[in-house]
């Protein structure tokens, strides 16, 4: 763990710690709601890595989560493959995917990448519709229990049962963060932030821009496929849903919530709005009107975010 | 002179924007230890010229050699990591990170390309602080760079250039806007840096400065070279001083 200073990664390993406990303290409800919680900030915190730390707005990381959906969900339900080699199909779909895509987007800058990425995942949300006959397109497909079996050393997990699937995605989700966690503190996280910063500068000091661009793209792919792999064997359910417009909106309000370029920011994002929408949508059914209203104060109380804020005002050494 | 090979050197060295000539034709080559001052009038095509050499823009014709090998097709960042580092006219630096890691950014680069030397957090440091104490800005390292005077902006720039090790090291305008003190400061470092193995290429408008540094000088106007010598020669031409100073002189 070179690089990363001792604060920190007890911080995160204390983070960990309290998501393990919760899952003991919180009543089967809550639990639930924070599997799934943990599994979407996985996907919240590869979008991080794109836009917080390189500073590429992506609006089309639908894909690269849907892409690890499908690549697990698809392997399973039509070819019968176990967990283990399906999510890696997952994760082979989002990287090959993010490196595709990536390589063509990354050609243009600012309003047009936005703009690029978004019609690469509306191609990406049709093909699904497109071959409905293999993916049932927004009804989609709920894969049978008997397939969703972790085959670990001595032992057979189902992850239908709610504190194998709550320990499962929280085992994701500290692999990722820890490792982001590292990341971000290499020379590469390093050159990152500066190509975000000052781009014709970081050139002109012999970084190949471009590639270190494609790189982080991958990085970022990679870590949403994982979520978008895990969100399949967890909870059984592959839909075209996943890859429509809204969901590549989510991780851009979870992360600009939680506070970009933070490592734990993306999951305090998720956290909050989550729950901002369970709670809202109890009351009413115009909740999105709160949601909306939260994120304007939000904006323009804390233009940094949560963990943004929390890093400016009184923690400068959180990475 | 024929013996040695330059360390730079172009042939036809050409770009035009449209119909204009920004650099036209031009044949230049620097030995290893000189300080060479490109001056000229604005718009004589000094800094297109630099940047011709370093690769931030294509040339229309023409070719670069850095150590007799043809460059021309090589992109900025790979001319950067063969050694020829440029700093810019208009400070470019990293205004949120803080000083030391601006110059660590160059360094690290350098360090990565050093295959024999593993990469190592403790020689980063090392070779950061070095940089940031030839232009003496250690004291600054931990503020952020945005909050420096603009003087020590330039030099952080100058130490970044520094921090890459470069075997030339080509100078936009440094000392524009800079003090007389720290003019003064500013010549004291680069005989330093000429002497500690770089090459300089210095581009200047302010004559004493050029004067008191450059072994050789370059004029240049309308994208041509006008005129080539030492200091001494540059002040004597005719030439030069009715483009340059006014036939008035």
């Amino acid at each position: 763990m070179k690089g990363v200073n001792a604060r920190a990664l007890w911080l995160h390993l204390a983070v960990l710690a309290g998501f393990f406990a919760l899952n003991f303290l919180l009543p089967e409800y809550h639990r639930g709601i924070f599997s799934r919680v943990m599994v979407l900030a996985v996907f919240a915190l590869g979008y991080n890595v794109a836009f917080g730390y390189t500073g590429l707005l992506s609006l089309g990381h639908a894909m690269f989560f849907s892409a690890g959906l499908y690549g697990a969900g698809l392997t399973i339900y039509h070819l019968d493959w176990g967990v283990w080699p399906a999510f890696g199909a997952g994760l082979v779909a989002g990287v090959a995917l993010a490196v595709v895509v990536g390589f063509l987007a990354l050609r243009t800058t600012g309003v047009a990448f936005m703009i690029v990425t978004l019609m690469f995942a509306q191609v990406f949300y049709l093909t699904t519709l497109y071959f409905t006959t293999y993916t049932r397109g927004e009804e989609g497909l709920v894969l049978p229990q008997a397939s969703r079996v972790l085959p670990l050393p001595g032992v057979e997990v189902s992850l239908t049962d709610p504190a194998a699937r709550y320990m499962t995605a929280l085992a994701l989700l500290a692999i990722v963060l820890l490792a982001l966690l590292v990341l971000v503190r290499s020379s590469f996280g390093r050159a990152l932030v500066a190509i975000r910063e000052n781009e014709e500068r970081m050139r002109m000091l012999g970084y190949d821009v471009f590639t270190n661009k494609l790189a982080a793209v991958a990085v970022s792919g990679l870590a949403c496929a994982a979520a978008g792999a895990a969100y399949a064997v967890l909870f059984g359910y592959v839909g075209s849903g996943f890859a429509s417009i809204q969901y590549s909106i989510l991780p851009l309000l979870w992360v600009l919530l939680g506070g970009a370029a933070t490592t734990l920011g993306p999951i305090i994002g998720t956290l909050f709005m989550f729950y901002v929408v369970d709670t809202t949508s109890s009351y009413t059914s115009a909740y999105m009107l709160v949601v909306g209203l939260a994120l304007i104060l939000l904006v323009l109380y804390f233009p940094k975010g949560i963990v943004g804020t929390v890093r400016e005002r009184w923690l400068p050494w959180l990475p | 002179m024929a013996a040695v090979t330059p360390l730079l050197m172009t042939q036809g060295l050409s770009r035009s924007f449209g119909g204009l000539k920004a650099v036209d034709g031009v044949d230049f080559a620097i030995t290893e230890g000189e300080i060479r001052a490109i001056i000229g009038p604005n718009g004589a095509g000094k800094t297109t010229f630099v940047s011709l050499v370093c690769g931030r823009i294509q040339p229309s014709s023409g070719k670069v050699f850095l150590d007799g090998r043809d460059i021309s097709r090589m992109p900025a960042h790979r001319r950067v990591r063969a050694g020829i580092a440029y700093t810019f006219q208009i400070t470019s630096i990293f205004p949120n990170l803080t000083v030391f890691d601006n110059v660590a950014l160059a360094a690290q680069r350098h360090l990565l390309d050093e295959k024999a030397s593993r990469f190592s957090t403790h020689a980063l440091q090392r070779q950061s602080m070095e940089a940031l104490e030839k232009v003496g800005l250690i004291s600054h390292a931990g503020k952020r760079a945005k909050n420096l005077s603009y003087g020590h902006q330039r030099l952080l720039e100058v130490a970044m250039g520094l921090a890459l090790r470069p075997r030339l090291l080509i100078l936009d305008e440094p000392t524009q806007g800079l003090s007389d003190g720290e003019i003064e400061g500013f010549i004291g470092l680069v005989r330093e840096i000429s002497s500690s193995a770089s090459t300089v290429l210095l581009i200047e408008h302010n004559m004493d400065v050029v004067m008191a540094l450059a072994t050789r000088i370059t004029v240049m106007e309308q994208g041509r070279i006008l005129a080539e010598g030492t200091p001494e020669e540059i002040r004597a031409s005719e030439e030069v001083q009715q483009a340059y100073l006014g036939s008035a002189a």
